[in-house]
């Protein structure tokens, strides 16, 4: 891990099953996340994926790269263009700095995550790996 | 659109600092049924989530906060005063913007979840894509057992939704004492041309007087609705919001020999040709007003009404 790396990137098939699984296990009942007719009433054209799942995607993304020892400290993320189904969502990261310190090395990773209309999320993510992890 | 009423300021302001949420507890504590549930969603495959002897994906922290169907326990009356604020003033909608979350703490199944919220800040009016509203920024401090385990800092946007249909107003027409007849007519679904009382002669658009003869005497004869392409345009820009470019302008000559301008309908803008017959018809184009168009005949291969 140093910084400058580039994580590979990592495809997420934006179905209607995991916008409505991702809120429903959230427990974010916003009609806008399951029911599409009322999302049109409300000006969007579908139903689209709540923050909290982005953020779990975003976590998820790290914690794939870093392994299970990764210790996630902070996650930052800013919403834009609405994942809506049928899109994809394509994760890709950057390693911005490297800190060794007495709990082990603690990377801050800038996050993008790309659809087709646009940047879905941007963040920062500050990750700990404990010395002698893995990764 | 919508009717939305400036509030202000200060009165906004004034909610900064108020409590959102006040000892509110999380309605489960952490458990490994909603760990799991969390993983299948995100697909996330990460051993330490699963097993006997699970953590929470740090990213759980607000999940184990969420009122969920039967709603919020410990919301505060300002928080709810807010919303009440923004929703009576039009701005109706709410979509989340930023999360920011620190994790001090692991989430383990049986930690019991307490919280508190603040209202940090609240913007100033901002015009956004989605529409105009104002930014409010909540921060909850998330407790396991008493100890502190994360910081959840959340930003909403309340906002009044632009609406998407109709995309614009069409132009209305500017109706005076020298056109009034011809909106009536067409307003009973009559197309009428104005006849000059001193030579005969019929004139399109409306005029006070006879640019032949200068008589100011006329009456009107009505249009059979038969004519021909005379000339087109295809207007691709300026784009205008009533507008979907790119669309067939004709000048249309009627039956009668006069002209109009006017769109012409029922065929693909690029299969618009001079000489072309049409027909007129009516079309609604506003609540309260329609518009005299003209639709091709023949080979017209669209589908507009």
């Amino acid at each position: 891990m140093r910084a400058g790396e580039e994580l590979p990137v990592l495809e997420v098939p934006v179905t209607r099953t995991l916008i409505v699984a991702g809120a429903i296990a959230s427990r974010d009942y916003q009609d806008v996340h399951h029911d599409a007719e009322l999302a049109k009433a409300k000006g969007s054209p579908d139903i689209f994926m709540n923050i909290l799942t982005t953020n779990g995607l975003v976590g998820r993304y790290i914690t794939d790269h870093f392994g299970p020892t990764a210790n996630l400290r902070k996650v930052a993320i800013r919403l834009g263009a609405p994942n809506y189904p049928g899109d994809t969502m394509v994760l890709s990261g950057t390693v911005e700095k490297v800190d060794t310190g007495p709990e082990g090395d603690t990377a801050t990773v800038k996050v993008i995550g790309a659809n087709g209309i646009g940047r879905h999320v941007t963040g920062t993510v500050t990750v700990t790996l404990p010395a002698g992890g893995a990764a | 659109m919508n009717a939305v009423r400036d509030i202000a300021y200060e009165e906004l302001k004034a909610f900064e600092g108020r409590a959102a949420a006040e000892a509110g507890l999380g309605k489960d504590p952490v458990n490994a049924p909603m760990i799991r549930h969390w993983c299948e969603a995100m697909g996330d495959t990460n051993p330490a989530y699963a097993g006997a002897d699970p953590v929470a994906p740090p990213t759980m922290l607000q999940a184990w906060t969420m009122g969920g169907l039967s709603g919020h326990q410990g919301r505060s009356e300002a928080y709810d005063d807010l919303f009440a604020l923004l929703d009576g003033a039009g701005y109706t909608a709410v979509v989340a913007t930023d999360c920011e979350q620190e994790y001090v703490r692991e989430l383990r199944p049986g930690d019991e979840i307490t919280f508190d919220a603040v209202i940090e800040s609240v913007s100033e009016r901002k015009t956004t894509k989605l529409g105009a509203g104002h930014f409010v920024t909540t921060r909850m401090d998330v407790r396991a057992g008493g100890e502190p385990a994360g910081t959840h800092r959340f930003r909403i946007l309340k906002y009044a939704p632009v609406r998407r249909t109709p995309k614009g107003e069409r132009p209305r027409p500017v109706i005076n004492r020298d056109n009034a007849g011809f909106w009536e007519g067409v307003a009973a679904h009559r197309l009428l041309i104005q006849r000059c009382d001193g030579c005969g002669g019929l004139r399109f658009p409306w005029l006070p007087g006879c640019n032949a003869c200068g008589s100011p005497e006329w009456d009107t004869v009505e249009a059979s609705g038969e004519g021909t392409v005379f000339s087109y345009v295809v207007m691709h820009h300026p784009p205008f919001p009533a507008f979907d470019p790119p669309y067939a302008v004709g000048l249309v000559e009627l039956a009668e020999g006069v002209r109009i301008v006017s769109n012409i309908i029922g065929v693909p803008h690029d299969k618009v040709r001079i000489g072309m017959p049409v027909r007129l018809v009516f079309q609604r184009v506003a609540e309260e007003w329609e518009l005299p168009l003209f639709r091709a005949l023949g080979d017209g291969a669209g589908g507009e009404v």
